[in-house]
């Protein structure tokens, strides 16, 4: 036998070297481009059209001092953090419990129930303000259970906590997943009860990211514009005080300032939040042993009651939606047709609104799960340019703090800036696109970041050793392994793009109008049966998709089953 | 088998490299000649897997050259080094077949040529037959093998193996030490291989550079390492040891507490230190009078199997334990708790 093969070209070796380096500096380098145009410059923008005191715009320092001065600013404040507080101080604990009850005792059905409650993430913030209009409003199936009605305060605070939940609901669901078996049969050795457990296990273990979902919750609330817009009446907030200013008044400093405002509970959670995280450090070990709930009766059936009361307010909310717009004519004719799905009478954009939804989704799923897949893995697996790496990593985690309704504003101000050569992209489907993918970035990335940080850390030097280049180790070996969650952010990323209004709603043009802006703009010339039957497509647009992705998923597992099963647990 | 494809030799030329305000590597050099394998033996954090990562072109040094072969290869990335290497953790590619994973570095040939190439490879590292099975599927030690095969497929002229048996049970570990020192014989190729286990680099090395705090202490064959010691370090770091204080009462006496001793007359010169002595150079209770016989009292016997462990302390010496390890066979002879101690003055070793 003979060791020796063709002994590989000189030339062969230096080519495999170019390529790698254009593919590692070449996309860490195209990557901080991108992030610094489509993070940081429209962000500076919003400081700098703040307070820059262009005439008849609301901006600058003295207009500033004047805004914040005033009664009108105080009573906006005041109603903005009194209706962001109530929500989350409803929704963290109930999100809580049914978190509990999903992860932590022996209720039935439990994949069901994970479903209904993460149904509001489909669909835009407005569904849920519009089922309660239709539930209570002056009109409304329910009038007579409420002895006001229920745009104000009130209205607000249900739409909020109904789209907020399944934000907090994930988090805790997340932190909930994992618990220590050991340490619970130590605490009951030494004779600690339930909730003596409880308070010395889980909830040390959890409060973190109770913290955390109460700081989303919050940021969530108070930068939505959706559900104030629907069931608001005269009870105004701020962020749509800022959507007035800008869309309605054209004075986009003021704009600006109030985006400055909202941007600040934002960034002081994000900070307290990121410090509290490396405090905790890491809760599981690896030899921990996973906890199985044992059985309790009791136990059990409060937790059932919880959660299906949860889940039928959810269901019966969305259940409204999807009725009220097949009702022909409410409250007068209550036959069913699809009358509002012609969106015939309004200016709303009708079909072409929601197939410009639908293209920007699949463009946003698309174009961001590979840009923000490649970068996470330039950004993990590669050493050197370490400067590079940290700038990237900085960047790249901004977007997480800052609000939709901000970086929208944000964008106009770069974007729309006389002598910026980008400016052709303005109104374009390409600037929403680009602008849905700096807004939900950071989470995408972090699902990659995760899926890549559980491969053996050694495959690239294996693969460089082995004389292949980077690019093809990382389309034939990298991809395939972490195809799981690379459905999973483009999931997530056609979701976010199919229901989001707070960025886009200062980009559109006439020609590229989303259906979630058409639900606003429907809901507000009156039509809110097409308001309704708008949301209802989006909702089922995007359950369809993370169904079909759901099921490519399992049929990708189950077609590696050969090795990923065993791989896992070797 | 072809022996008349040597690997190349390997020359390590002052290699700094510091990490922060930590120096991981301190004017490292070694020589490396073609077809030996080479242990770099040390505790965790004495520099010596970045020195195989430098050699790998995985980190960069801040000076000093390398050289496989004649060529520096010190600027060049990994691809251009032409080396194989064999990680702790094997780094299989897990969604490859083992097939697929063993012709990964085979770009340059085609595909029949590479497919043969398996077949050899496979042959060679004893798992004929498993082209088609992933990696999940096999053991411990079969993926260590295929890891093996990956990495001489390309017909390196150097092999790197980092902590090849660490993630294996203690069991496997001797049997495939063994074996893979048998195949590296086999193949001829000059081997470097990176470990903290001194019984792994006993077996397999032709010889040894201990590391300690980024240097190399002692560059030797296993039995040097082990018989003359050059450092305190690399003595305290093999095997077992007594040191003994001592102060020079002349040219080859000491005095160690009230005792003195002779030392062996090529002894090193130092007026006052340690001496070194191994646990199975001490006799016990001899049948006829030895040098250096001293009383000693016994302070607790420890039975290991093939022998026993004896720790005691010399009368003149009280309270400071020292370990002699004998036969089994011997232990009738201690008798009582009263024993007399001979230390050897060829295995007695000044350290100053």
């Amino acid at each position: 036998m003979s060791l020796p093969l063709n002994p590989v070209k000189a030339a062969s070796r230096h080519g495999v070297a170019l390529g790698d380096r254009l593919f590692v500096v070449g996309g860490k380098w195209l990557l901080l481009m991108l992030l610094v145009l489509a993070v940081l410059m429209p962000l500076l923008a919003i400081f700098w059209r703040g307070f820059s005191g262009d005439a008849g715009q609301g901006g600058g320092l003295a207009a500033a001092r004047a805004l914040f001065a005033s009664e009108n600013f105080h009573w906006l404040l005041g109603n903005s953090l009194a209706v962001a507080l109530t929500v989350a101080a409803i929704v963290i604990p109930l999100a809580y419990l049914f978190a509990y009850a999903l992860q932590r005792t022996l209720i039935p059905a439990k994949g069901l129930w994970r479903g209904i409650s993460l149904l509001p993430l489909l669909a835009p913030s407005m569904l849920p303000a519009i089922a309660l209009v239709y539930l209570f409003g002056n009109q409304g199936l329910l009038r007579g259970l409420l002895s006001d009605n229920i745009y104000g305060f009130w209205g607000i605070v249900l739409g909020e906590a109904i789209y907020t939940f399944p934000h907090a609901l994930m988090i805790l669901l997340s932190a909930l997943s994992l618990a220590d078996a050991r340490l619970f049969d130590a605490a009951s050795s030494m004779g600690a009860g339930p909730w003596r457990a409880f308070s010395s296990i889980t909830w040390p273990a959890t409060r973190q990211a109770v913290f955390a979902a109460f700081c989303l919750v919050f940021t969530l609330t108070i930068t939505d514009f959706g559900v104030p817009v629907v069931v608001g009446g005269d009870y105004q907030v701020l962020a749509l005080e800022a959507y007035k200013a800008v869309v309605g008044q054209q004075q986009f400093g003021r704009g600006a300032l109030i985006c400055l405002v909202l941007l600040v509970p934002a960034l002081l959670s994000f900070a307290v939040d990121a410090w509290l995280r490396r405090r905790q450090g890491e809760a599981m070990s690896g030899r921990a042993q996973v906890f199985e709930p044992k059985p309790s009766r009791r136990r059990d059936a409060c937790f059932l009651a919880i959660v299906l009361v949860v889940c039928a307010v959810l269901l019966l909310v969305i259940g409204m939606a999807v009725y009220s717009s097949l009702v022909t004519f409410w409250p007068y004719n209550l036959s069913l047709s699809l009358k509002h799905y012609l969106f015939e009478d309004t200016a709303g954009g009708g079909w072409l609104a929601y197939r410009n939804s639908v293209t920007m989704a699949i463009g946003t799923a698309l174009i961001g799960s590979v840009v923000i897949f490649c970068g996470a893995y330039l950004m993990e697996k590669t050493q050197s340019q370490r400067l590079l790496n940290q700038s990237l990593r900085l960047l790249s985690f901004i977007p997480m703090a800052v609000p939709g309704l901000v970086l929208g504003l944000g964008y106009v101000f770069f974007f729309n800036l006389n002598g910026n050569p980008l400016h052709v992209l303005y109104g374009s489907m390409g600037l929403l696109v680009i602008c849905t993918i700096a807004h939900y970035l950071t989470t995408a990335q972090m699902t990659a970041t995760t899926a890549l940080r559980q491969l053996d850390g050694e495959f690239e030097a294996a693969a460089l050793s082995l004389k292949a280049p980077l690019y093809r180790h990382f389309l034939r070996v990298t991809v395939p392994i972490c195809l799981p969650a690379l459905l999973d952010i483009i999931r997530y990323l056609f979701v976010s793009a199919m229901t989001t209004v707070s960025a886009a709603i200062f980009l559109y043009s006439p020609d590229t109008i989303l259906a979630a802006v058409a639900v606003l703009n429907m809901d507000d010339a009156g039509n809110v049966g097409g308001a309704a039957a708008m949301s209802t497509l989006i909702l089922l647009t995007s359950a369809s998709a993370s169904l079909l992705l759901a099921a490519a998923s399992r049929g990708l597992l189950r077609r590696s089953q050969a090795w990923r099963q065993r791989a896992a647990a070797a | 088998m072809n022996n008349a494809t040597p690997g190349a030799q390997m020359k390590v030329r002052n290699i700094h490299k510091r990490f922060g305000a930590f120096t991981a590597l301190n004017d490292v050099s070694l020589d490396i000649a073609a077809g030996e394998l080479v242990c770099l033996l040390g505790p965790s954090g004495c520099g010596k897997t970045t020195l195989l990562r430098c050699i790998a072109g995985l980190e960069r040094q801040d000076r000093g050259e390398l050289y496989i072969g004649e060529r520096d290869v010190s600027e060049l990335p990994p691809q251009a080094r032409d080396y194989g290497i064999l990680f702790q953790s094997y780094a299989l590619f897990p969604n490859l077949t083992v097939e697929a994973n063993i012709v990964y570095g085979l770009t340059g040939s085609g595909r029949e040529q590479a497919r043969q190439r398996v077949v050899e490879m496979l042959q060679l590292v004893g798992l004929s037959g498993s082209e088609k099975k992933y990696p999940g599927q096999l053991s411990g030690g079969q993926q260590q093998r295929v890891a093996l095969a990956r990495a001489l497929a390309p017909a390196p002229s150097l092999l790197l193996l980092d902590e090849p048996m660490s993630a294996l049970d203690a069991r496997v570990r001797e049997h495939l030490c063994t074996e893979l020192r048998q195949l590296q014989r086999q193949l001829g190729i000059t081997t470097l291989m990176v470990t903290h286990n001194q019984d792994e680099a006993m077996l397999m090395a032709d010889r040894i550079a201990v590391m300690n705090n980024g240097q190399v202490e002692q560059y030797a064959t296993p039995q040097a390492i082990y018989d003359q010691p050059a450092t305190p370090f690399v003595a305290e770091f093999v095997g077992q040891g007594n040191w003994l204080p001592f102060q020079r009462s002349g040219d080859s006496q000491a005095q160690v507490g009230g005792m003195s001793m002779r030392l062996s007359p090529g002894s090193a010169r130092a007026s006052s230190g340690r001496l070194f002595c191994r646990p199975e150079a001490i006799t016990v209770n001899p049948p006829v009078h030895e040098e250096n016989l001293f009383p000693a009292k016994v302070r607790e016997i420890t039975f290991l199997g093939n022998r026993c462990r004896m720790s005691f302390e010399f009368k003149a010496l009280p309270g400071h334990a020292l370990l002699a390890e004998l036969a089994p066979e011997a232990m009738p002879r201690l008798g009582s708790q009263d024993i007399w101690v001979a230390l050897p003055p060829q295995s007695l070793q000044v350290f100053a």
